[in-house]
């Protein structure tokens, strides 16, 4: 079964001045999968997301969202997609209850607020006003505003900025559900931990280009480069690079004859990688032929 | 509505069912004032600041200028009462509406607005009905002040209610279209109340609310009677004093014609100023 295309952009361009931020970019988002877009602050990640969500023209290119151009919005079109923007600031006076069934009235197909309340966990919340609400749970609002109308898309602009540990992963378990539902998920975030967790496939924007794409566990060859060894001998931390690792610690296994002390096998996490690719603008175009 | 509720349910990612109807612009608009009416009066400082900064005055000035205007009949509360229904209209609609829309988009609030399906139409339907609320509202209290407390007296002829009603309508909406404009110029929310506000107050200084405008200098007369206040004033000051107040105007006369000329003309540039330079976006956000 082929699996729909939900965003399909080709050779999007836009400048500000005499500043190109997006010099081309291609891009193709499956119906279904979250896919997440990374890249440093000013590299065309926020303008090209903006570009897709309707709140900004571009310059040129073809872009198409759950196939309408976004460049020219319709209600109908809007009412298909939900897009959560970076920090609100609205310190409000309406409660949650009031603003998610405010929120539902926009909509032709809304989801049951109280339902809504429910899934991102503030039903013990719903009657306390937003302005009391703690930063994650105000972000919560933020999605709970953004899925009520039942969108095929959502757009998800850096969702976890300033969450706690705790309140990241049970906010990974709120998105992971969505995506079960089947709405196609479009994140941008710099937490890399958080691309690897949820994410089906990421993007990394630098320069206004994608610099690479893909898996994000084998994005930049992350699988098949070279691992780290260590352990621990007299009190000396040791360490081997390989492309055999496992040949490496059978041979720790038997030196030590069991156990090996401290023993650890690492790879390039996603942030070397994603490190790596921002570096210099001339290494970055041959890392996305890798996929 | 069921039905399309299972089938879109169904197959989340399949185009939208066709007798997917989306809501009214007018219902949407309905919805967006209540929710802004109850919201307002839950905010204590906009209560306050906004609207019965005017009821508070009327009372103060009441009770500090007892007394009558030499061979009127008319008492100086009186005078207070209409030269204050303007600026309390004005209140609500000019000074509210700037200071909020300038904190909403500063917030985001209107960029996140824009990212629904929400008819744009709808978010000005929604103010413009909230503030002709606070607006009558606000007038019954001065007004009932003024019967209670004053002596005024409400017009008992038509024509002084039908003079009343043109320039509320005229007065409203050219406020608060120029309220929607000027929430434009604030860089912040921040600076919202303090852009907003001091030429407000420099305008009803100006314009006849608490000096009574022939005592003014020529120059200072003729920038107040750019703006609309002063013939909002001069409006009301027909419909509730009447001719037993006219020798007090500075033509002798409450020149009803140029009122409504004016207040017309700033309904017009308001508008043209609204549909020119409204952002969804703050001014960071380019």
């Amino acid at each position: 079964m082929t699996a729909t295309t939900a965003i399909k952009v080709r050779g999007l361009t836009k400048s500000y001045g005499d500043v190109q931020a997006v010099r081309g970019i291609d891009l193709d988002i499956r119906a279904g999968e979250v896919f997440a877009v990374l890249g440093p602050n000013g590299a065309g990640k926020s303008t090209t997301v903006e570009i897709l969500e309707g709140h900004r023209k571009r310059d040129g290119g073809e872009v198409s969202v759950l196939s309408v151009d976004p460049g020219r919005p319709t209600r109908e079109w809007r009412s298909r997609i939900g897009v959560v923007l970076q920090t609100i600031e609205e310190a409000g006076d309406a409660t949650v209850r009031e603003m998610v069934r405010h929120f539902a009235r926009y909509y032709p197909d809304p989801r049951d607020p109280d339902e809504v309340i429910e899934q991102v966990g503030l039903a013990e919340k719903a009657g306390t006003r937003v302005r009391e609400l703690s930063g994650g749970q105000r972000r919560r609002v933020d999605v709970a505003l953004g899925i009520i109308g039942r969108p095929e898309l959502l757009f998800l602009d850096e969702p976890t900025t300033g969450f706690d540990p705790e309140a990241r992963r049970r906010f990974w378990e709120l998105i992971s559900g969505l995506s079960d539902d089947g709405t196609t998920i479009v994140l941008t975030t710099h937490y890399l931990d958080e691309a690897e967790a949820l994410a089906d496939r990421v993007a990394v924007i630098a320069w206004g280009r994608i610099v690479a794409e893909g898996d994000p566990h084998t994005l930049g060859g992350r699988a098949t480069a070279k691992a780290s060894v260590s352990w621990s001998q007299d009190g000396v931390r040791h360490s081997v690079e390989t492309g055999t690792p496992s040949r490496t610690v059978a041979e720790l296994a038997r030196r030590f004859d069991g156990e090996v002390p401290e023993l650890a096998v690492t790879r390039p996490t996603l942030e070397d990688i994603y490190l790596k690719l921002i570096e210099t603008p001339a290494a970055a175009g041959q890392e996305a032929g890798d996929e | 509505m069921s039905e399309t509720a299972t089938a879109t349910a169904a197959t989340p990612a399949a185009p939208a069912a066709p007798n997917r109807r989306l809501p009214s612009t007018l219902r949407i608009g309905l919805s967006r004032a209540a929710m802004e009416t109850r919201l307002f009066f839950r905010e204590r400082e906009a209560v306050i600041f906004t609207f019965s900064f005017p009821i508070v005055l009327l009372v103060l000035f009441g009770s500090i200028f007892a007394g009558d205007l030499e061979g009127t009949g008319i008492t100086v509360s009186q005078l207070y009462t209409a030269g204050l229904i303007g600026a309390g209209v004005m209140s609500v609609s000019f000074q509210n509406l700037g200071i909020t829309i300038a904190v909403e988009r500063d917030a985001g609030v209107l960029k996140r607005l824009a990212g629904t399906p929400m008819p744009r139409t709808a978010y000005f339907i929604g103010k413009t009905l909230n503030v002709l609320l606070l607006s009558v509202l606000e007038i019954a209290i001065l007004l009932a002040i003024g019967v209670l407390m004053y002596d005024l007296d409400l017009p008992s002829e038509a024509g002084r209610w039908v003079t009343f009603a043109w320039v509320f309508v005229l007065g409203v909406s050219g406020a608060a279209l120029l309220g929607i404009a000027v929430s434009s110029l604030p860089r912040t929310a921040k600076s919202a109340a303090a852009v907003i506000t001091t030429p407000f107050v420099v305008l009803q200084f100006v314009s006849g609310v608490y000096i009574p405008i022939t005592q003014l200098p020529g120059w200072l007369i003729d920038i107040a009677s750019v703006f609309p206040l002063r013939w909002m004033c001069q409006g009301f000051r027909a419909a509730f004093l009447g001719d037993a107040g006219v020798s007090l105007e500075l033509a002798k006369s409450y020149e009803l014609d140029k009122v409504a000329l004016v207040l017309g003309a700033w309904v017009i540039a308001g508008l043209l100023l609204c549909l020119t330079t409204f952002r969804w976006k703050s001014r960071r956000d380019g």
